[in-house]
C-alpha cells in the first residue's frame, strides 16, 4: 500500500506536466500568454523540464508535434524559463538565470523575486538578484521604494545599472526629486566603479602585451647579450612557432582527434625545436662569419627575414592561417561586472613568467649557462679558460631562437597567425632590449611588462598611434639618463 | 722595380677611367629628356615610363648617397632614411595638392568633411613656402633627434634601432586621417606644378634634369666633404671615436651636422620623386623600404661616392625586372643580396672593382 503511494506520489509531477503541457499547446496565444506570465510569478521546480523542452520547441522529448511561438511568446518563455531556473541547486545556473532576469523580469514577479533574494546564500547570485529586484521598483509607485532601489543600484558595477540610471535622469522621468539626486550620486557611484574595472582591465591587457614582448624579448636580449649582434631574423622565429602549431593542430585533428584538446602542449617542443634548429642553422653558415661587424649582422638577418617570411608566403599562402583555441583557453573569468579575463591570456601570463624562471635556471643553474655568462662577460678570457666559444654561442643562439618559437605558440592562440605575424612584435622587442638593457633577465622582464602596461594605458586616452610616439619619446629620454638600460652591468664587465 | 710603376700606372689610369665612365654616364642621363622630347615613333624616343623610373632610381641614388654620409663616413647606420625622404615628399605633396584642388580643401579632406585646413596647411600654396618646408621638415626632425641621440651617446645597433622605431612611429602617425595627410591613401591625382602640366613630357623632361643636378650637386658636395678635414673627423669618429674624444675632438657637432645634412638631401630627393612618380603614401615610411636603402649602399660599396649610387642603380634595376618576371622571387632574391654582400663583399661592388684594377 506504502510503495503504491509512493509510486504515485513520484508519478504525480510528470502526470502535472504532461497535463500542463497538453494545456499549453492546446490553449489560444493569449491564453498561453497568461499561462506563461502566471509560471513566472510563481514558479514550480517540477516545470522546469517542461518549460526546457517548450524552450527547444517541442511539448516533450519523442513527441513529434511542432511547437509554434511568436516572439513576444519567446521572450516571456525565456523569461519563465529564468524564473525556474532560480529554484535550481546549482550556484552557476541562478547567477545565469538572474542576469536573464535583468534584462527581461517583469513587475508580476517582484513577491517571488524577493522571496528568493531574502533566501539566497550565494553571494554573487544575491548581488544579480538585487540587481533585479532594483530594477523593477525603478518603476514602482513610491518614492521611498525608487529611492531604496536607486540606492541598490549605486552600490553594483554592473554596467546595465548605468543605461537604468541615466534613462532614469532623463528629463521628465524621474519626477521625486530625493530620487532625483539619489540617482545622480548613484550613477556617479557605478561610473567610479566601472571606470576602475576599464583601469583594471586596461592594465591587464597591459600585462598580456607583456608577456607576449617578454617572450619575444626574451631571447633576442640573449643573443644580442652574448654576440652583441642584432637578429632582425627573431620575429621570423615567433612567426615559425606560430606555424608549426598550426602544422601540429592540422596533423594531430587529422591522425589523432582525441587529443585535439591538447594541442598546444605538444606544439611547445615541436615549436621549440623547429626554430632552435632554424636559429642554431643560420649562426652556423651565416651569423658565425659576420662576429664582430654588428650592423652588417643586422643587414644579414634581415636578409634572412625576408627569405623565412617568402618562404612561408610560399609554402602555406599569404592569408593567415586558421588555428583555434582549445575549449579549456577559450572563455574567461568573470572579475568584476565590466572585467573579463580570457583564459588564454592568463595562461600566457603565467607561462611567460614560467618561461622566464626556467631560462633563469638554466642560465644561472647549469654548466651551459655558466659557460653562456663567461662568454657573455669576456670572450676572449672564456676562451682561454677552454670554454668552446663557438659551440656556446651556437647553443645560446638556439636557444635565443627556441624561446621565440615558444612564444610564438602563445601568440598564436590570442592573434592571427599569417606570414607578416613577426614583423608587428620585432621593433617594441627590440625597444624592450634597449630599455631593459643587455643579458640582464630582470631588466627585460620589468621592461617588457612597463612596456606592455604603459602602451596599453595610454591607448585609450591618446590613441594607439599617439601613445606608441610617445612611448618612444620617453625611452630616447629614459636612455639619456641611463644609457645601459634599466640594470646596467657594474664594474669591470662593461669594458 | 715594376710594382711600383704598375702600381703607379693603374691609380693614375683608375681615376682617369673612373672620370671617363662619369661622364659618359653623365652625358647619357642628360640626353635621356632630351630624347625623350622626340616625337613618339622616332626611333630614338625615350618613353614617359623609362624616364620616370631612371628619374626615380636617380632620387633612390640620392638617397643612398646621404645614408653613405652618414654609414660609410660616419658609421651610424640610419634604419629611417624613409621617414626623411617621405617628409621632403610629404611636403612637395602638400603644394601639389593645393595646386590641385585650386581654391577649395584638397579632395581626401572634403571626403573626411573638413571645412577648413589644419594650421600646418597654411601657406602651403606658395612654391617656396613648400620648398622651405622640404628642407625644414626632414631637417628639424634630424636636429632634433640627433640632438638627443649624440648627448647620449647612442651608437651601433642601437642608433639603428632608435631610427627604425621612429620611421615605424612615423608610418603609423601618417597612415592616421586624423593625421590630415590623406591616410591609407596618401597625396596622389596631382595636376600641376607651378602652372605646368604635370603629366607633360616638358615638365617631366625638366624635373628629370632637376634631379640629375641635385645628384650632381650631392656628389659635388659629398666628394668636398670627404676630401676636408670635415671628412677625416667623420672617418676618425667612425673607426674610433673614443680616441677622437682623447685628441679633444668633441663628436657630438659632427655627427650631428652630417646627420641633418643626410637628412635634407635625403628630404630634397623625396620633393622630386613625388612629382615624377605621381604618389605619395606613408608605405614610404615602412622600415622595410629604409633598411632596403641600406643594401643599396653595401652593395654598392660604403664610404665610396660612386658606390652608393652603383648600388641603388643595381639593385633597383634588378628589382624592376625581378618584379615584372617572377614576382614571388624578389623577394629571395633582395634577401639573398642582403646575405652574399655583408658575407662576400665587404667593400661592395667598388671594393671588387678596384682589387680588379689592382691585380
Amino acid at each position: 500500500m506504502l510503495r503504491l503511494l509512493l509510486t504515485l506520489l513520484l508519478l504525480l509531477p510528470l502526470a502535472t506536466q504532461a497535463s500542463e503541457g497538453e494545456y499549453f499547446i492546446t490553449a489560444k496565444p493569449a491564453e498561453q500568454v497568461s499561462l506563461l506570465e502566471g509560471w513566472a510569478a510563481q514558479p514550480d521546480a517540477a516545470r522546469l523540464p517542461l518549460l526546457d523542452n517548450l524552450h527547444q520547441g517541442r511539448i516533450a522529448e519523442g513527441d513529434t508535434r511542432k511547437l509554434r511561438l511568436n516572439n513576444r511568446l519567446r521572450g516571456l518563455l525565456e523569461n519563465t524559463l529564468a524564473s525556474h531556473q532560480l529554484l535550481s541547486d546549482v550556484a552557476k545556473v541562478r547567477l545565469a538565470a538572474a542576469q536573464q532576469l535583468q534584462k527581461s523580469a517583469q513587475p508580476a514577479q517582484v513577491a517571488f523575486l524577493d522571496r528568493r533574494y531574502a533566501i539566497e546564500a550565494d553571494a554573487a547570485v544575491r548581488a544579480a538578484l538585487g540587481l533585479v529586484l532594483a530594477n523593477l521598483q525603478l518603476a514602482a509607485p513610491e518614492p521611498s521604494v525608487r529611492l531604496a532601489a536607486v540606492r541598490l543600484l549605486g552600490e553594483t558595477g554592473d554596467p546595465m545599472a548605468r543605461t537604468r540610471l541615466e534613462a532614469l535622469l532623463e528629463p521628465g522621468v524621474e519626477t521625486d526629486t530625493n530620487v532625483r539626486t539619489a540617482a545622480e550620486t548613484s550613477l556617479a557611484q557605478v561610473k567610479r566603479k566601472l571606470l576602475f574595472g576599464e583601469l583594471l582591465g586596461q592594465a591587464f591587457s597591459g600585462l598580456s602585451l607583456g608577456s607576449i614582448l617578454l617572450l619575444a624579448a626574451l631571447g633576442l636580449a640573449i643573443t644580442f647579450g652574448l654576440l652583441g649582434v642584432i637578429n632582425m631574423a627573431h620575429g621570423e622565429m615567433l612567426m615559425l612557432g606560430a606555424y608549426a602549431t598550426y602544422v601540429v593542430q592540422v596533423l594531430i585533428a587529422r591522425y589523432a582527434p582525441g587529443a585535439i584538446e591538447f594541442y598546444p602542449l605538444i606544439a611547445l617542443p615541436v615549436a621549440f625545436a623547429v626554430s632552435a634548429g632554424v636559429g642554431m642553422l643560420l649562426e652556423r653558415t651565416v651569423i658565425r662569419h659576420l662576429y664582430g661587424r654588428p650592423l652588417e649582422t643586422l643587414l644579414a638577418t634581415w636578409g634572412i627575414s625576408l627569405i623565412l617570411i617568402q618562404a612561408i608566403r610560399l609554402l602555406f599562402g599569404a592569408q593567415n592561417v586558421e588555428v583555434a583555441n582549445p575549449a579549456w583557453l577559450s572563455g574567461g573569468l568573470q572579475v568584476l561586472p565590466n572585467l573579463v579575463l580570457p583564459y588564454s591570456r592568463l595562461v600566457i601570463i603565467g607561462f611567460a613568467l614560467f618561461v622566464v624562471l626556467l631560462t633563469w635556471l638554466l642560465l644561472n643553474r647549469t654548466r651551459l649557462g655558466l659557460n653562456v655568462r663567461a662568454v657573455t662577460q669576456n670572450r676572449n678570457m672564456a676562451a682561454c679558460c677552454g670554454v668552446p666559444t663557438g659551440r656556446v654561442d651556437m647553443l645560446a643562439f638556439g636557444l635565443g631562437s627556441g624561446i621565440a618559437g615558444l612564444g610564438g605558440v602563445a601568440l598564436s592562440q590570442i592573434g592571427n597567425v599569417g606570414p607578416d605575424l613577426g614583423q608587428s612584435y620585432i621593433i617594441d622587442s627590440f625597444l624592450v632590449v634597449v630599455l631593459g638593457g643587455v643579458g640582464q633577465l630582470a631588466g627585460s622582464l620589468w621592461a617588457a611588462f612597463g612596456l606592455g602596461i604603459a602602451n596599453k594605458l595610454l591607448e585609450p586616452q591618446i590613441g594607439a598611434v599617439l601613445g606608441k610616439i610617445l612611448i618612444l619619446a620617453l625611452i630616447i629620454l629614459f636612455i639619456q639618463k641611463r644609457p645601459q638600460g634599466l640594470f646596467a652591468l657594474k664594474g669591470r664587465v662593461i669594458d | 722595380m715594376n710594382q711600383p710603376l704598375l702600381v703607379t700606372a693603374s691609380q693614375k689610369a683608375g681615376p682617369r677611367w673612373t672620370l671617363a665612365t662619369g661622364a659618359v654616364v653623365l652625358l647619357v642621363l642628360l640626353a635621356l629628356p632630351l630624347l625623350s622630347l622626340l616625337p613618339e615613333g622616332h626611333s630614338l624616343h625615350v618613353s614617359a615610363y623609362t624616364l620616370t623610373l631612371v628619374g626615380k632610381i636617380l632620387c633612390y641614388a640620392i638617397v643612398a648617397l646621404a645614408l653613405d654620409l652618414v654609414w660609410g663616413y660616419a658609421g651610424l647606420l640610419s634604419l629611417g632614411h624613409g621617414l626623411f625622404f617621405a617628409l621632403g615628399g610629404y611636403a612637395m605633396g602638400m603644394y601639389l595638392m593645393r595646386e590641385a584642388a585650386g581654391d577649395g580643401l584638397p579632395a581626401f579632406m572634403t571626403f573626411l568633411s573638413w571645412t577648413e585646413l589644419p594650421w600646418y596647411w597654411a601657406g602651403t600654396q606658395h612654391f617656396a613656402w613648400a620648398l622651405c618646408l622640404v628642407v625644414l621638415a626632414p631637417g628639424l626632425l634630424a636636429l632634433v633627434f640627433g640632438f638627443f641621440a649624440f648627448r647620449s651617446r647612442i651608437k651601433g645597433v642601437y642608433f639603428s634601432i632608435m631610427t627604425q622605431a621612429l620611421t615605424f612611429a612615423g608610418m603609423l602617425l601618417f597612415f592616421r586621417n586624423e593625421t590630415g595627410f590623406g591616410g591609407n591613401n596618401g597625396f596622389t591625382n596631382f595636376r600641376s606644378i607651378l602652372g605646368y602640366e604635370i603629366t607633360a613630357q616638358s615638365t617631366r623632361a625638366v624635373l628629370f634634369l632637376l634631379t640629375v643636378s641635385l645628384l650632381v650637386a650631392s656628389l659635388y658636395l659629398g666628394w668636398r666633404l670627404a676630401r676636408s678635414k670635415f671628412g677625416r673627423v667623420l672617418t676618425a669618429l667612425r673607426d674610433a671615436e673614443n680616441r677622437l674624444m682623447f685628441c679633444g675632438y668633441d663628436p657630438r657637432g659632427f655627427k650631428l651636422f652630417v646627420w641633418v645634412l643626410s637628412a635634407v638631401l635625403c628630404g630634397l630627393a623625396g620633393a622630386l620623386y613625388v612629382p615624377q612618380v605621381g604618389i605619395i603614401n606613408p608605405s614610404e615610411m615602412s622600415p622595410t623600404n629604409s633598411i632596403e636603402a641600406a643594401v643599396w649602399v653595401a652593395l654598392g660599396g660604403r664610404g665610396t661616392l660612386i658606390g652608393p649610387l652603383l648600388g641603388a642603380g643595381l639593385v633597383n634595376g634588378m628589382k624592376s625586372w625581378f618584379t615584372v618576371a617572377f614576382p614571388e622571387y624578389w623577394l629571395f632574391c633582395l634577401g639573398a643580396l642582403f646575405i652574399l654582400v655583408t658575407l662576400y663583399l665587404p667593400k661592395g661592388v667598388v671594393g671588387l672593382l678596384k682589387k680588379r684594377g689592382e691585380q
